[in-house]
């Protein structure tokens, strides 16, 4: 176990807790220490219980733990919501000038440092840096070399002047020094090594944007929802010196067919939404699909059905974008599993939608879009993203791709199903296309020999696929061992932690996280080599699961989570030790 | 752009299915010939057409088209015009399919003001599913779904634009062939959405809204001294209940489409590298 070290601040939305723990993260990250954060929030702007969970160590963290060491508590309900978490010897920060803290109790056997947060915040500056204050008291009760934190405050405030930064600054030492001076003797058992690594910290939402702008994509249209809204904020004003540019469409349904749009004149075209929009665009989710559009469209998925839980995790939407639309339709249902994958797994979607010149899901999910991890960055090594357009002809190669009164064939009949694609303003190309059955000029048919044609010709695609490209799980554990985990999305850090745990308690598993859910590899040998089987999901009904009893024929055993919060791996690990010890199997040792 | 273009080269091989007599036959060829005219040819054409009768008209014209899904037209022919400016964009859809499903597009699309074209074939039914009441239907129209009428008021598209902010707001008749195609021809023209209703009559479903009765009841506004860019006027003309009116009923000639505001001037399905596009990295380094 990586000696870790776990710190929240807390409040009601509207107090900055956001920020504030982005900056004490960013101050980490900076220091050369590994970072994983949580957030706890709700649907609200203002009001509502809010928290900002960091997780560090000097070693990679892939997950949450139930364990807090220093709270910033801005509100009493911040250390009720956390009681759980918090241990002998952690350090409770909170301001008992506060009226709401002035009769606070910090439990027995806690550090108790009630700091004047917001009489030091004026005497800073303004009672607006009050957290920072607390920021800085958080620094002297983990002995972490303040200086860090000035570098974090500096990226943070710089674009607002010198004299913010100075006053942020400022903020920090008055309460470092407050408590040296009045907790001397205060047994502040926390030490923050700091090393001379270089890291980056960024969410999965911002690597999908990221990746996009690795991949190409010129041309976002997208409507505000959460978790996703974070991929357009990215995007908007970064995407505009790459020649791209980003709309912010009137609903869901416009998001999607301004993309088809921007993806019909040749542009690498991306929207991303949660489930609610995903229902949405469904149906021009058909039409992507037949007129053969290659469309990136990514599901940030969160608690549903209907509205759910906005602000909670969930991989619910599987089956929905996996068979969701009427008819039958081919398409490539991606999962990345951890913040760098949504960056590699973006790039990857863009090329599979134009080699193959279909519609391409992302399905991210809130823990990983919403958490905020540390990489070396060479994780997002540039010079090793490829571009593959597929099969684009140009007006020297249209002539192979014409009827002999000379109309283009964008439908053509090919032994590989991927026709020949051309960009409107191609002398010789112009074509229609539709979602209607069509010919190979895409003209309107309901012949039958050519319906038949057609649909094969779509689906022949995804056996091109499976033939070209490589859709292996990713592979941990032991290689040898009997009991197989299988999981996919973001529950691979936690699995990978909950490895350790497992293995103090002599458990072997092997674990195969499946970042391809469509099409997918197949796992018949996999599951036969294995004694046991259990298949992890953030979902009730364990709809990946389905799948791969279906594709395998063989039964597994499941574990669900869907009351909202993503798993842990303390957690997670005692729950499969307790699934493969179950019908009186023993557990390998 | 090729002198050479002649309206013909904008006609696809399939013979159309709709209804002898149908309004939108004189509706495609005004098109048809306004895209020739103003200098534009299939190969730099895109025509997003919607859904019903028609939307039909994607297939019979030559050029690059898609047949969207029912009421989305507008959005992506915005897409299209985004991504790639220098192609002539003209969408074109029903009543139906503009007004109803497509109403929340329609404002949008007003508002956003991109340099299209948006051609309406207003017959004011539904067609293609055999004579229901549409959103331009009148109040006492009588129809299988609404035998005693639909007893509320139609739409106003005309206002509905004004109010949102249209820059250009014109209203023809198919079957006045050379009336409609020098608006159209106009609507092309113009700097920003260029909307036109279209009446385009269905000889099949709608006895009242008849060729005869345009042909009586259009008030022509090249015939009085009607000026477009007055803008108080136009109010006055597009809220006028008992009169119905041909000609360009509102333009705003300081009008700055949305490319232009937005700073889109390049094509976007040109990429000009293989791997990640030059300075990528500094995107990751910003993260430090």
């Amino acid at each position: 176990m990586p000696a870790d070290f776990n710190w929240a601040i807390g409040g009601e939305a509207g107090d900055g807790i956001d920020s504030t723990g982005k900056i004490f993260a960013q101050a980490l990250s900076r220091a050369g220490r590994h970072v994983f954060t949580s957030k706890d929030f709700a649907s609200r702007i203002r009001g509502g219980y809010t928290a900002y969970k960091v997780r560090t160590s000097t070693e990679k963290v892939r997950s949450v733990v139930d364990r807090l060491d220093v709270l910033v508590a801005l509100t009493p309900r911040t250390i009720e919501e956390n009681m759980d978490e918090l241990h002998e010897g952690s350090v409770i920060i909170y301001d008992g000038d506060r009226t709401t803290m002035s009769d606070v109790e910090i439990p027995d056997g806690m550090v108790d440092l009630d700091v004047p947060l917001k009489a030091l915040a004026e005497d800073a500056g303004g009672a607006i840096m009050r957290n920072v204050v607390a920021l800085g008291a958080a620094c002297e009760a983990t002995s972490f070399d303040i200086e860090h934190l000035d570098s974090s405050l500096k990226k943070r405030f710089g674009d607002k002047g010198q004299a913010i930064v100075e006053n942020n600054k400022q903020a920090a030492r008055l309460g470092q020094e407050y408590v040296q001076e009045n907790y001397p003797d205060a047994d502040l058992d926390y030490d923050l090594d700091t090393t001379d690594n270089d890291y980056v910290l960024l969410n999965g939402d911002e690597a999908i944007g990221m990746g996009a702008i690795a991949a190409g994509c010129k041309f976002y249209a997208g409507y505000p929802i959460t978790p996703a809204t974070d991929v357009m904020t990215y995007l908007k004003g970064r995407i505009e010196h790459f020649g791209g540019h980003v709309v912010q469409a009137e609903d869901e349904l416009a998001a999607i067919n301004l993309a088809l749009g921007g993806a019909r004149a040749g542009a690498r075209s991306m929207t991303a939404t949660s489930g609610p929009g995903i229902d949405l665009m469904t149906e021009t989710f058909g039409l992507v699909a037949t007129s053969e559009t290659p469309l990136v469209i990514v599901d940030v998925m969160r608690s549903g059905p209907s509205t759910g839980m906005p602000t909670k995790q969930e991989q619910g939407d599987l089956n929905m974008m996996l068979y969701g639309g009427h008819g039958e339709i081919p398409r490539f249902v991606l999962a990345p599993t951890t913040v760098e994958e949504c960056f590699w797994k973006t790039v990857e979607a863009f090329n599979l939608a134009e080699k193959y010149q279909t519609p391409v899901y992302l399905a991210a999910d809130l823990a990983m879009a919403v958490t905020e991890q540390t990489f070396e960055p060479e994780a997002f090594d540039m010079d090793a993203v490829e571009i593959d357009r597929g099969k684009v002809v140009d007006e020297d190669t249209i002539e192979d791709h014409q009827t002999e009164s000379g109309g283009f064939k964008p439908h053509e009949i090919t032994e590989d199903g991927i026709s020949p694609r051309a960009f409107p303003g191609t002398a010789g190309g112009a074509h229609m296309s539709t979602g209607l059955e069509h010919d190979e000029q895409g003209r309107r048919t309901e012949d039958t020999e050519m319906r038949v044609k057609q649909v094969d010709k779509r689906n022949r695609k995804v056996e091109t696929a499976k033939e070209r490209e490589d859709f292996s799980p990713r592979e941990f554990g032991d290689a040898d061992a009997d009991n197989l985990i299988v999981t996919w999305g973001s529950n691979e850090g936690t699995l990978v932690e909950a490895l350790e745990y497992l293995d103090d308690d002599d458990v072997d598993v092997r674990i195969l996280s499946c970042p391809y859910i469509f099409p997918r590899a197949d796992l018949t040998e996999e599951f036969e080599a294995a004694d046991q089987v259990v298949v992890v999901e953030c979902n009730a009904t364990g709809q990946f699961a389905d799948v791969v009893e279906h594709d395998t024929l063989q039964r597994v055993k499941r574990i669900n989570k869907y009351d909202g919060v993503q798993f842990k791996a303390d957690e997670l690990a005692a729950e499969i030790k307790e699934t493969l010890a179950a019908d009186g199997q023993e557990v390998e040792a | 752009m090729s002198s050479q273009v002649r309206f013909t080269d904008f006609k696809s091989d399939k013979q159309p299915t709709w209804c002898p007599g149908c309004g939108d036959f004189g509706t495609m060829n005004g098109m048809m010939k306004a895209l020739a005219e103003t200098g534009n040819d299939p190969d730099n054409t895109f025509v997003v057409a919607g859904i019903g009768c028609s939307g039909k008209i994607g297939t019979y014209m030559h050029s690059y088209a898609i047949h969207g899904v029912h009421g989305r037209a507008l959005p992506v022919g915005a897409g299209v015009k985004m991504a790639n400016p220098d192609l002539e964009v003209m969408v074109a859809g029903g009543d139906g399919d503009g007004y109803s499903i497509g109403a929340g597009h329609f404002v949008h699309a007003v508002r956003r003001n991109v340099d299209m074209s948006y051609v309406v074939m207003d017959n004011r039914i539904y067609g293609l599913t055999k004579g229901q009441a549409s959103p331009t239907s009148r109040e006492d129209f009588e129809t299988s779904t609404t035998p005693e009428g639909p007893q509320q008021p139609p739409v106003n598209p005309l206002a509905l634009a004004l109010a949102s902010g249209a820059t250009f707001i014109a209203q023809s008749f198919s079957s006045d062939a050379l009336r409609h195609q020098e608006i159209v021809q106009k609507a092309i023209e113009h700097d920003g959405f260029g909307f036109v209703n279209v009446f385009s009559p269905c000889v099949t479903f709608n006895d009242v809204d008849t060729y005869d009765y345009f042909r009586d009841s259009l008030v022509d506004l090249a015939e009085t001294d009607y000026d477009p860019t007055d803008r108080e006027a136009a109010k006055e003309k597009v809220l006028d209940a008992d009169k119905e009116y041909m000609g360009v009923l509102y333009q705003d000639e300081d009008s700055v489409p949305y490319e232009e505001t937005h700073g889109l001037d390049s094509n976007m399905s040109e990429i000009d590298h293989d791997g990640a596009p030059e300075g990528a990295m500094d995107l990751v380094r910003e993260f430090y």
